[in-house]
């Protein structure tokens, strides 16, 4: 069981059958899943919560809350979640290759 | 009562106790016996032989939860889950506490169906996303929340000829 994964959903208890483990797995599943999915969950803050408190990322997930705050929706925002994403996880890999 | 082998059978006497125990538990073997002219102890010991055979399974006291202040939303979880699995997962949604009934069912594909009761979307939502998403072999989930009941009651043993009225 992933308990620490994150599952997508497109509205209150459907479940897409899609989760992201980690934050890589995260950038793969954003531009497969259900667009409606990502406006679910961005409007319920729960990219932020999961990025901050499961990954323990602050940063990604102060960038992510201005995407709610903008409202961007549909496919604008899975390029803009999947380009902030990808980002994050250039700066990260150099950090942890060090 | 006969029995034959697993099944038992029930004679009209039996039927029509069972058929008023279901409208009123709580009715007394004599009220019974007075609505079906018959002895008390002619009822008890009826009652007692469904007991002892399985027949009757349990009494119980159905609460309305919003007139004690748990007001409750009910939903409809269809599971669809990797047929190796759907046995693992229906057994392991059956012991859930907010979960009122679960089977296994099959159309098109085998698919477990979940009753489920919370005390509000976000507590549903987030037992669907904490305790069942994550179970091994789910693929996917559908939840339908209930707006409205129009009908909801358990078995009722009725005589036949309520049964054919109902056909007409």
């Amino acid at each position: 069981m992933r308990e620490e994964a994150f599952y997508f959903f497109t509205s209150i208890g459907n479940y897409t059958g899609q989760s992201a483990a980690s934050l890589e797995e995260f950038l793969q599943k954003i531009k497969d899943v259900d667009i409606k999915s990502l406006e679910f969950h961005l409007f319920r803050e729960d990219f932020e919560k999961w990025v901050a408190q499961t990954l323990g990322d602050s940063k990604l997930a102060e960038e992510i809350s201005y995407l709610r705050v903008q409202k961007v929706a549909g496919n604008a925002l899975r390029d803009r979640l999947y380009f902030i994403v990808s980002r994050r996880l250039k700066e990260l890999k150099p950090a942890s290759t060090r | 009562m006969k029995s034959k082998g697993q099944e038992i059978s029930l004679d009209e006497l039996d039927k029509q106790i069972l058929r008023l125990l279901q409208e009123n538990a709580k009715q007394t073997y004599g009220e019974i016996g007075a609505k079906l002219n018959v002895a008390h102890s002619t009822v008890y010991d009826r009652i007692q032989k469904m007991e002892h055979s399985g027949v009757i399974t349990k009494y119980e006291a159905l609460v309305d939860a919003e007139k004690i202040g748990i007001p409750l939303i009910t939903a409809q979880m269809t599971i669809t889950a990797d047929p190796k699995e759907t046995e693992n997962i229906a057994v392991k949604m059956a012991r859930f506490g907010q979960v009122l009934e679960v089977a296994t069912s099959f159309s098109e594909e085998l698919v477990i169906t979940v009753k489920v009761v919370a005390k509000d979307q976000a507590e549903l939502h987030s037992f669907v996303a904490r305790s069942v998403a994550p179970l091994p072999g789910v693929l996917r989930i559908r939840t339908a929340i209930v707006t409205r009941k129009y009908k909801e009651e358990r078995f009722n043993i009725s005589p036949e000829k309520n049964l054919s009225r109902q056909k007409e």
